[in-house]
């Protein structure tokens, strides 16, 4: 016995010591990818270096700052701004420094443009909040020094483009005074900046760019007002629209005088065409219009005069003006025709001859081009010639070039929303190789290859292609569903409502859709992607029906705002319908049943609290009707701080006759006081969990019962002085009250107080227990909290006579209305880092232990073991204990660094952690998003279930061998031995 | 006319501090108050109605204390409806509404809760059947501020009606407090209500409910280990511990074989008084008792 238990202890502590996830250097990259995203291009500016690579430098609405190469598209260097600090505008100065202007004009940085350090930072503070503007002047110096100009929080600043010195600066303190252009003039010493007072009031101040003095201030007032931009269209003259939008304005500030001219728009166009807005642009001498219908070029004649140049009902996009000689400027338009966008290059003064005409051929699923940005380079033959780059409505990149797509980036996948999985289709007979090797001579060649390779003879080309040809061929990225569940596609949302199929093998996009119903169109204006979820999961017609997930949007950032759906094949991407629903959809519940074909019936509840129930069939209603009564569900009032449990009532009552709309009701209701407490995090269970056992085990021969419900909710609530950033409250004032919640009967199970922490909280919740991550204001440090539940009601189940002759409760139905007879268990950590998400692995069978997946603020993710955070830990633990497996309680929790799962990459811009089971029990699969994508196979109690990468099949077969043929010798030698012995 | 102008403000001042309660309470006094709560809980009511107050009561009638710690009377009501029926009165809880003063806080805390339960009137005993055929919902609700109800909103919660009778009818309180405010009520039959309910009529339309007040518990602090634990908390602390072992564990793998080794001596030391005892006394010196038997057997065909 003792031995036994000896065997065991070995057993556990070499398990407990050894590192829990680590891999070698060579092993990176076999099983995980990653990939690296900027996000929606908003600005872009091109390096003017001579010499050196080609780079373009970008900010983006990720609040990247990024150099590309701009021959390939990759990443040269980019950093990742945090979420509050939006980048307002970038500029390259001295053609070394990348200028950035971020946090509504109040941070200056700059940047070395080869590799991306920061070289130094300046913080502009200002009177009042304005609209902020960044001028890199080429030729304004000031003792040998290049000067920036930048307008931020109503006041001008010069800044010395080397070390950020604030040179002098000057205030707009006017209290009505609205900036709307900050003008440099080039080779002059002047600077205007020009905005509205009052809303009526124009107002023209000059300022000596050497030493901020005020120079000229004038000021004219127009009675009908200004309505939204203004447009530049020289140094002194800019055009706005007057407030009804149907009026121009000419202001010319000429020598600091200010003379103005109205042009009704119907003057120049003869349909009436509604209200209109200038397209914001920087080409002199001309600018645009747009309205709802359509886009209307006018040039700027001498004094004032207007002239339409084109109108178009296209779909259309300008750039801004890039000046090619001396007094030449250039910019690119660009105009879709269905299946083609034409890329035109004009010069600024004359509309009609074109520098360059293209047309290329584009995706459909990118959509409409949003912006482009123009660049020029010397051609081979001396001539000027233009490459653009274009950023489409999917947020992807492109750079156009002599009429083809030289690259392109799907940026798109910064920004995902939601993720959820399918399988993969069915591997059928005579399919697999067919695909991989496309005829006989390509595989007899193949091999050739390979035999070469095996021999050394190989040229380093035939390496490259040995390399791509096992690449392709590989396991891993095969179209079809493994034996171990591995290969599987993610479906991803993202916030341009466009749809990506990623294959978890190597990352590669298998399909991408934009939807059709995330589309503007006149009956819903701003559509927003909300929610994936699987709609139909075929198991029985696995081989002749497709997957397909329900895409849940609705028509604007309102709750109440109609909502649609849209389901989508996830083997073609096909958008197979989709709905445009008469309702809002708050509410989203996957109800787990399923029709004859496997569609799973969802419950949307809208605002009013009405139920529907999709599909809208007769069978999914008649499915309904039987589990009528035992539909439950919760929904939380953030700001009320009132959480609610409902259920169904009746067929919907006054409206017109509709079978798939329910009344529902309350049930029960929580409010937290509003002076004490308030919602900062709600966590469930995930739905699709499975729980292996639910008896545990202890040290000494007992057995304790999981509480394992599905309608368990924990609620973290805190003080309401203590919900803003740490450290704004003392810890007498703040608290934290963590709650478990049971959302059928709206029973409190379990409610515990914390005192003197504070948010944010981070939560998961799986099986029977939540773990919980916040900070601790008396110990100045970050803690998590376990909270393990137990069901007591079962817990006299431990004799074995009762087991055996059946006298036991364990498989009687357990209803949530009887009175719950629950223990918890709890305790506390330290913990290092700040999180910004938090996940748990899932297995298929929910037999392998758990780890907790910690998106760090380094961006990076981390494994914990579940065993570190087990209340049952004690400081010394027993004998009997540490056979368990418990490890010896320890104030704070270790981070071991072989653990992070990202080994040494980071998910920049980390936002959700997605773990999903693969078949292979030990093996589940983790996908982490943020700006960038991560994706990786975790085994957290090692692949015990299958043999490694790196097993010796050759020395095992070499053993096997070895064994048959030493007993065929000893067979025979025995044999002669016999033979002797009877002869003796 | 003075002292009753002074009487005034200072009564004003009382109310006005006691009214926002603080979370913080010593623990000496919550372990008090649950057991107050506990005290006052089961309560076997008679069938005879009590006579109903108008439904929310408040009463506070306060005494003054020279230390500003005080106890006055508190009364809320308790509502019902019948499945979706609108909530009609249906009891009053009665509580001692505590004041005391924490480090410059006002708190107040309930303490002695006593319920009072209206019995059925007949209309409601027929409303109930109903929901005993149906199988609906039983609902309840209580304010969500006992000082100044309903406060915010409502308290509900429901049970299913035959999850209720047993010999009478049997419900279950659970009233989770913050201060003054209810947070949340669970409602329940005081057992178990096994799943296929079945259609069961009271033997007596009577209510016999307990009552439980539940105010937060504190959470344990993190332990904070002093260096020396710490020390031995790393991979090489543990590593050390194993030495702790018993003797035996240490030296199992030289202990077993050299049983083995003295066990097989025994066995042949046993063994040859044996066959010396037989008497067979083989001519060659027999090394071992295998081939003392084969040797005569073989020589034995041989021949």
């Amino acid at each position: 016995m003792a031995i036994r238990s000896f065997f065991l202890f070995i057993l556990f502590f070499s398990s407990s010591l050894s590192p829990v996830f680590s891999l070698y250097e060579d092993q990176v990259g076999l099983m995980d990818w990653h990939q690296q995203y900027i996000g929606k291009v908003k600005q872009a500016v091109f390096s003017s270096q001579r010499a050196g690579r080609k780079r373009v430098v970008v900010s983006t609405e990720e609040n990247v700052i990024a150099s590309l190469d701009l021959r390939h598209g990759e990443i040269f260097w980019r950093h990742l701004l945090g979420a509050d600090d939006v980048i307002d505008g970038i500029d390259i100065g001295l053609g070394k420094y990348v200028i950035t202007l971020s946090s509504g004009g109040s941070i200056l940085r700059s940047w070395n443009l080869p590799d991306g350090q920061m070289v130094w930072e300046s913080s502009l503070q200002g009177p009042k909040h304005s609209k902020s503007f960044l001028l890199v002047p080429t030729n304004l110096k000031f003792d040998k020094d290049n000067v920036l100009v930048v307008f931020s929080n109503g006041r001008l600043h010069a800044i010395s483009c080397i070390d950020g010195e604030v040179l002098w600066k000057k205030d707009f303190e006017a209290e009505s005074f609205e900036v709307q252009q900050v003008i440099q003039p080039p080779g002059s010493d002047l600077i205007y900046v020009v905005g509205f007072a009052a809303s009526y009031q124009f107002e023209m101040y000059q300022i000596n760019a050497k030493n901020g003095e005020l120079l000229k201030h004038e000021s004219a007032s127009f009675s009908s007002g200004f309505s939204g931009e203004v447009s530049l269209v020289s140094t002194e003259t800019v055009v706005a629209l007057d407030s009804t939008g149907s009026i121009l304005l000419t202001i010319s500030f000429q020598d600091g005088k200010i003379s103005s001219q109205q042009t009704p728009i119907s003057n120049l166009v003869e349909e009436s065409l509604g209200p209109a807005v200038i397209i914001p642009s920087s080409v002199s001498g001309i600018f645009a219009i747009k309205t709802d219908a359509v886009t209307v070029f006018i040039r700027v004649i001498g004094e004032g005069k207007l002239e339409v140049v084109e109108k178009t009902t296209h779909e259309i996009a300008v750039s801004d003006a890039l000046s090619i000689s001396e007094d030449q400027e250039a910019f690119a338009l660009i105009q879709h025709a269905s299946s083609e966008i034409h890329l035109t290059v004009k010069l600024a003064h004359d509309w009609d001859g074109n520098l360059l005409k293209e047309s290329v051929k584009m995706d459909r699923q990118r959509g409409l081009v949003h912006k482009v940005f123009i660049n020029n380079y010397i051609r081979t033959d001396r001539s000027y010639g233009f490459r653009v780059l274009i950023v489409m409505e999917d947020h992807s990149l492109l750079l156009l070039q002599q009429g083809e797509i030289v690259w392109s980036r799907e940026d798109g996948l910064a920004s995902i929303i939601d993720v959820t999985t399918s399988e993969l289709p069915v591997e059928r007979n005579g399919v697999s190789v067919a695909k991989v090797e496309h005829n006989l001579f390509e595989w007899l060649k193949g091999h050739m290859l390979k035999l070469k390779g095996t021999l050394m003879l190989a040229s380093p080309e035939d390496m490259a292609a040995i390399q791509s040809m096992r690449l392709k061929s590989s396991e891993k990225s095969k179209m079809t569903r493994d034996h171990n569940g591995f290969r599987k596609l993610l479906i991803v949302l993202t916030r341009a409502g466009k749809l990506f199929a990623l294959h978890t093998g190597d990352g590669r996009i298998v399909w991408s859709h934009l939807l059709r119903s995330l589309h503007k169109s006149e009956a819903c204006q701003s559509p927003i992607g909300l929610n994936l979820y699987q709609w139909q999961v075929p198991h029985h017609h696995a081989m002749d029906e497709n997957p397909s997930v329900l895409v849940v949007s609705r028509c604007g950032p309102s709750s109440d705002a109609p909502g649609v759906l849209s389901f989508v094949d996830t083997y073609t991407g096909k958008e197979l319908s989709s709905l445009s629903l008469d309702h809002a959809v708050v509410q989203v519940i996957p109800l787990p049943y399923t029709d004859s074909t496997e569609q799973r019936l969802h419950l949307l509840i809208n605002a009013d609290k009405h139920a529907h129930l999709y599909p809208k069939t007769s069978e999914a209603l008649s499915i309904f009707k039987r589990e009528f009564l035992n539909i439950y569900w919760y929904s939380v009032e953030d700001q009320n701080g009132i959480i609610k449990g409902h259920a169904l009532k009746c067929k919907c009552t006054g409206e017109v006759a509709d079978e798939f709309c329910f009344d529902t009701r309350d049930l029960w209701s929580v409010v937290f006081p509003s002076e004490s407490e308030k919602i900062v995090a709600t966590v469930t269970r995930k739905l699709n969990e499975v729980v292996h056992t639910q008896a545990k085990v202890v040290a000494d021969q007992d057995v304790m019962y999981k509480y394992i419900s599905r309608n368990l909710l924990f609620v973290a609530t805190v003080a309401p002085k203590g919900s803003g950033e740490i450290g704004s409250v003392t810890p007498e004032e703040s608290w934290l009250v963590a709650y478990l919640i049971d959302t059928v009967t709206g029973r409190i199970l379990h409610r515990v107080t914390h005192h003197g922490l504070q948010g944010p909280v981070h939560a998961v919740f799986s099986e029977n227990w939540v773990v919980y991550h916040y900070f601790n204001l008396r110990a100045h440090r970050y803690e998590m909290s376990v909270i393990e539940i137990y069901d007591q009601s079962r817990a006299d189940n431990k004799d074995v006579w009762k087991l055996v002759l059946g006298k036991h409760n364990l498989t009687s139905p357990i209803s949530l209305f009887s009175r719950p007879e629950v223990i918890t268990k709890s305790q506390s950590y330290f913990f290092t880092h700040s999180l910004k998400a938090i996940a748990v692995t899932s297995t298929a069978k929910g037999i392998t232990s758990k780890q907790l997946l910690l998106g760090t603020i380094g961006d990076q993710v981390l494994a914990l073991d579940k065993r570190f955070l087990d209340p049952r830990r004690t400081v010394n633990p027993t004998q009997a204990e540490k056979e368990e497996g418990i490890i010896p309680l320890t104030d704070s929790l270790p981070i071991i660094p072989q653990s992070y799962v990202t080994h040494a990459l980071r998910v920049e811009g980390l936002r959700g952690i997605i773990t999903v089971p693969a078949k292979l029990e030990s093996t589940t699969l983790v996908f982490a998003h943020g700006v960038d994508l991560f994706f990786t196979q975790l085994a957290p109690s090692r692949t015990y279930d299958s043999l490694t990468e790196d097993f010796s099949y050759a020395l095992l077969l070499i053993t096997i061998v070895a064994l048959v043929a030493a007993i065929f010798v000893t067979w025979r030698l025995s044999e002669r031995k016999e033979l002797q012995e009877k002869w003796r | 006319m003075k002292w009753v102008k002074v009487i005034v403000s200072f009564i004003l001042t009382l109310s006005f501090l006691s009214f926002p309660s603080c979370a913080f309470q010593s623990d000496e006094l919550l372990v008090d108050d649950e057991e107050f709560g506990l005290e006052g809980a089961p309560q076997h009511r008679s069938p005879e109605p009590i006579p109903t107050r108008s439904p929310p009561v408040t009463s506070p009638t306060r005494k003054r204390h020279s230390d500003l710690d005080s106890d006055s009377k508190i009364q809320f009501s308790l509502d019902h409806a019948f499945g979706d029926s609108d909530f009609s009165p249906a009891g009053t809880f009665s509580a001692r509404l505590k004041t005391w003063s924490h480090g410059g806080q006002f708190c107040q805390t309930l303490t002695k809760l006593r319920f009072s339960r209206n019995s059925f009137s007949d209309v409601e005993k027929e409303k109930f059947k109903n929901l005993l055929e149906s199988d609906d919902f039983y609902r309840i609700r209580l304010p969500s501020n006992v000082l100044s109800p309903p406060g915010r909103d409502f308290i509900i919660s429901s049970v299913k009606a035959r999850c209720l009778p047993r010999e009478s009818l049997d419900e279950h309180f659970v009233i989770h407090m913050e201060g003054v405010n209810v947070l949340a009520v669970n409602y329940g039959s005081p057992g178990s209500c096994p799943y296929p309910r079945n259609l069961k009529l009271p033997a007596k339309w009577s209510f016999s409910s307990h009552t439980v007040l539940k105010n937060s518990e504190q959470a344990p602090r993190a332990p904070v280990f002093t260096e020396e634990i710490l020390g031995g908390e790393n991979a090489e602390g543990e590593v050390v511990q194993p030495a702790e072992r018993s003797f035996w564990a240490k030296y199992w793998m030289y202990l077993i074989p050299l049983g083995l080794i003295v066990m097989n001596a025994i066995t042949q030391a046993m063994n040859m008084p044996e066959e010396q005892a037989t008497g067979q006394v083989p001519a060659q010196g027999q090394p071992s008792a295998g081939a003392v038997q084969r040797g005569p057997s073989s020589a034995v065909r041989r021949r």
